[in-house]
């Protein structure tokens, strides 16, 4: 059903023509291949805003000094690096890879169909990302550079090029920016509509897999925020590129309204690109505890009740952003009642593990690391929704560090999780789990040495987006800790490297992987690994009899009870 | 204990304290919750680790003795929030939603890439012939309330004053007014906290907290002109 009329099913695997990699490979509607793709430019594009990450830090530790392979960091270089970090970080990392690829890698697996419903629009989604991601690499060889002004965009800074500098960068960036939301509006379009319609037989709502529904959510959450700033971004890039004046302060217009447009939709964005990352959460700790999920229902609910009531607290962004001060007030208490949804999860999370038969794979560990670390970036996000903390603690290195413990988790820790569980579905080939530890040992322990010290500096005084902070007498005592975070980054950094050799040697050289590995109960692990094209043969797709958590139950022997195995 | 920040930058104004106190009791009750948590979480992962012959058990968290487990802890975070919502909204009313009667009135100006500042003079009236402007230094007496009436040139900026705890963004196209009141003297920063374009980083200000004779010396070596001009305001007011 899901198929395009001139792609039959096992295409690839039978014929003896090849159509060629070009068509295979770049222009496939295949949801699995769509999937890599996302991941391999999500993956490429981490890379080159780690780099980011290490010329500022670098610079911010040691000011003045020629960053071995960049060079003299400008306080204007500096600017455009950090904007980018925050911004390909979030738009062209940590969605791609975390909605889009284990979004089309999962859904259709999960739910026991053979794609996705609308194939091509799913091709397009993708073509479409790619040129969001060509335009914006393409604004940092524009006259003027590339946009340096935050990844917020707040106008005046970003409306004039007078302010900015960046007559064309500034431009370009929002122009990537609106294409890549064309691209995932594309993509909520099928995941949605696909988990609704695709379903195999026997599979009712409450039998979809956790992960599945978390990033339906997401989808939903992503749709419905974005709209505000399409609109904001056409009204920026007019008010840059023909002279209107919707934020123009002193035409009539108001810049603190782009702060409302692009915080209703950049707060729930938090839970857009957190949502799935606890959605793979749920599959590998139900599974390396071989329990059932605790409370199905409660999580399900209370990813809807955070799903609504993260449109209702964005302006805990803008407390003393010139808001009427009693605005601030509402969202305080909106923003501190959203603690409890999110807590619950991570009690009921933690529940799952109580009674337990707990192997700590690679996978796993990565699983739990998330819960752990998680719980950081939640509990200090309490400060600074108490409006009156939020005085001193807004723009400072303490929100820069209570948002990497919940971006970090989320983009780099949930990708890691999902990326060794799912590596032997993907690939057919399992990873190398000594490798793995190893490498997880060493992002954990210098993620924590990062930004533990960087929580101090903020509550020290550090203020944000500064290159050199000798500026600053009060805040001179500071630097040991900034060398410190700076010197434990390119621990992490180096730690990549494993992983790469890992992922790449595994994929080429690695023990072939059985259908299922992990003795999982959900419908992807039932067919072969890597699944072919349409995913199961044509007159075998799977019929779904249970839940998705049936671990160790009493009626049985094995600890595991296979979503399509017959009663 | 109720004095974290305090730590690592001196509190200067009659708010600070009540801001660090904040500060101190978020991180006193989410410390504990986040200690307890994590004790839980390890002592789970080791006390359940997979041992042979040994079958995970079959619990579906759907009965209500099971959810309750999960459903005082929730409870007790909603309780907390609320005496947090509290004492945070208090706070937030007396530095921001309150507007006490100032005995003397600065403007702070902000550019690309500069503080200025316009203070009130002897006649301790702004907008007289004897004001005193300067550039990225504030001259406040000690133990004064001061409103402060913020502008910018160009693009948002941010008036940070650490010591203080304060924070308010610049806005260009309007006057925001706000207030504080200095408890100790000192030279402390100023900071722009809000991204301002490539001089970010090069804009610092200095605060300088006097005593009143200090001040009032200060105000004395200022451009003879501004002195010359000391009597003129009075003169228009009668």
């Amino acid at each position: 059903m899901a198929h395009p009329a001139e792609t039959p099913v096992h295409h690839g695997a039978h014929h003896h023509e090849d159509p060629g990699w070009v068509r295979r490979i770049l222009f496939s509607t295949d949801h699995k291949v769509i999937a890599m793709q996302y991941m391999f430019t999500g993956m490429a594009l981490a890379l080159l805003a780690g780099f980011f990450a290490y010329v500022f830090r670098m610079q911010m530790a040691f000011p003045g000094m020629e960053v071995p392979f960049y060079g003299l960091v400008t306080p204007n270089r500096y600017n455009v690096l950090i904007t980018n970090h925050g911004a390909i970080m979030i738009f062209w990392v940590a969605m791609p890879v975390l909605i889009a690829a284990f979004g089309n890698f999962l859904i259709p697996l999960m739910i026991g169909c053979d794609d996705m419903v609308f194939p091509r629009i799913n091709r397009l989604s993708y073509q479409i990302f790619f040129l969001s991601a060509v335009v914006l690499l393409i604004s940092f060889f524009v006259e003027g550079g590339a946009f340096g002004g935050a990844w917020t965009i707040y106008p005046p800074l970003s409306a004039k090029a007078e302010y900015n500098l960046t007559p064309l960068g500034s431009s370009i960036f929002l122009v990537a920016v609106a294409l890549e939301f064309v691209a995932f509006l594309l993509g909520g379009i099928n995941f949605v509509t696909t988990a609704m319609n695709s379903r195999a037989p026997g599979m009712k709502l409450y039998d979809v897999p956790i992960v599945v529904w978390m990033i339906v959510v997401a989808s939903i959450l992503f749709m419905a925020s974005v709209g505000p700033l399409i609109a904001g971004a056409v009204m920026l890039f007019m008010d840059q590129q023909i002279g209107t004046a919707f934020f123009d302060p002193n035409r009539g217009g108001d810049p603190v309204l782009w702060q409302h447009l692009f915080w209703f939709f950049g707060h729930p964005e938090v839970y857009v690109v957190l949502l799935p990352a606890l959605g793979i959460v749920a599959e590998i700790i139900t599974v390396f505890s071989r329990k059932k999920l605790f409370a199905y229902k409660t999580v399900l609910y209370t990813t809807f009740g955070t799903g609504v009531l993260s449109f209702t607290v964005w302006a805990h962004h803008q407390f003393v952003a010139g808001i009427d001060p009693r605005m601030a007030n509402i969202f305080t208490v909106t923003t501190l009642l959203i603690s409890v949804p999110i807590a619950e999860m991570c009690f009921v999370y933690i529940a799952t593990l109580y009674g337990g038969s707990i192997t700590l794979s690679t996978p796993m560990l990565w699983a739990l690391a998330f819960l752990g670390e998680f719980l950081i970036g939640g509990v200090t996000g309490i400060f600074l929704g108490a409006s009156g903390a939020d005085i001193y603690l807004h723009d400072t290195y303490f929100v820069l560090a209570h948002f990497h413990y919940t971006f970090v988790p989320i983009a780099i820790i949930g990708t890691f999780a999902g990326v060794t569980f799912w590596f032997p579905k993907m690939f057919g080939r399992m990873m190398n789990d000594t490798l793995g530890k190893l490498h997880f040992w060493i992002t954990i322990i210098a993620f924590n040495a990062i930004f533990i010290p960087l929580f101090v500096t903020g509550a020290a005084g550090d203020h944000r987006r500064i290159y050199d902070y000798s500026h600053f007498p009060d805040l001179a005592a500071l630097q040991p800790l900034r060398e410190f975070a700076t010197i434990a980054l390119l621990f992490m950094l180096a730690g990549q490297v494993i992983f790469l050799w890992n992922f790449f040697a595994s994929l080429m050289w690695g023990e072939k992987a059985e259908k299922n590995p992990w003795r999982s109960n959900t419908l992807e692990w039932t067919t072969e690994s890597p699944p072919p094209h349409g995913n199961w043969p044509a007159d075998a797709l799977p019929t779904v009899y249970r839940a998705p958590y049936e671990y160790s139950h009493p009626d049985r022997k094995e600890d595991y009870w296979p979503q399509n195995a017959p009663a | 204990m109720f004095h974290l920040i305090e730590r690592w930058i001196p509190s200067a104004s009659t708010y600070s304290g009540d801001i660090d106190f904040v500060f101190s009791m978020i991180f006193w009750i989410v410390g504990a919750w986040f200690l307890a948590t994590e004790l839980v979480f390890f002592w789970l992962i080791l006390r359940f680790r997979k041992r042979d012959g040994v079958k995970a058990q079959y619990i579906t968290g759907e009965l209500k003795s099971e959810k309750q487990w999960v459903h005082w802890p929730h409870m007790a975070v909603l309780a907390f929030d609320v005496v947090i919502l509290f004492f945070a909204v208090k706070v937030w009313y007396d530095v921001k939603q309150d507007l006490p009667p100032a005995q003397e009135t600065v403007r702070v100006i902000a550019q690309q890439w500069a503080w200025s500042f316009v203070h009130p003079g002897p006649d301790t009236l702004l907008d007289t012939a004897d004001d005193i402007k300067t550039v990225e230094e504030l001259h406040v007496k000690v133990g004064t309330l001061y409103h402060f009436k913020l502008e910018s040139r160009d693009v948002l900026h941010s008036f940070s004053v650490p010591v203080f705890r304060l924070k308010q963004d610049v806005i260009p196209g309007r006057v925001i007014t706000g207030w504080f009141e200095a408890t100790q003297t000192g030279k402390y920063d100023i900071q722009c906290a809000e991204i301002c374009g490539i001089g970010h980083a090069l804009m610092p200000g200095r605060i300088v907290i006097e005593t009143p004779e200090q001040h009032t010396a200060w105000m004395a070596s200022q451009s003879p002109i501004s002195v010359a001009a000391l009597d003129l305001p009075r003169a228009a007011q009668e």
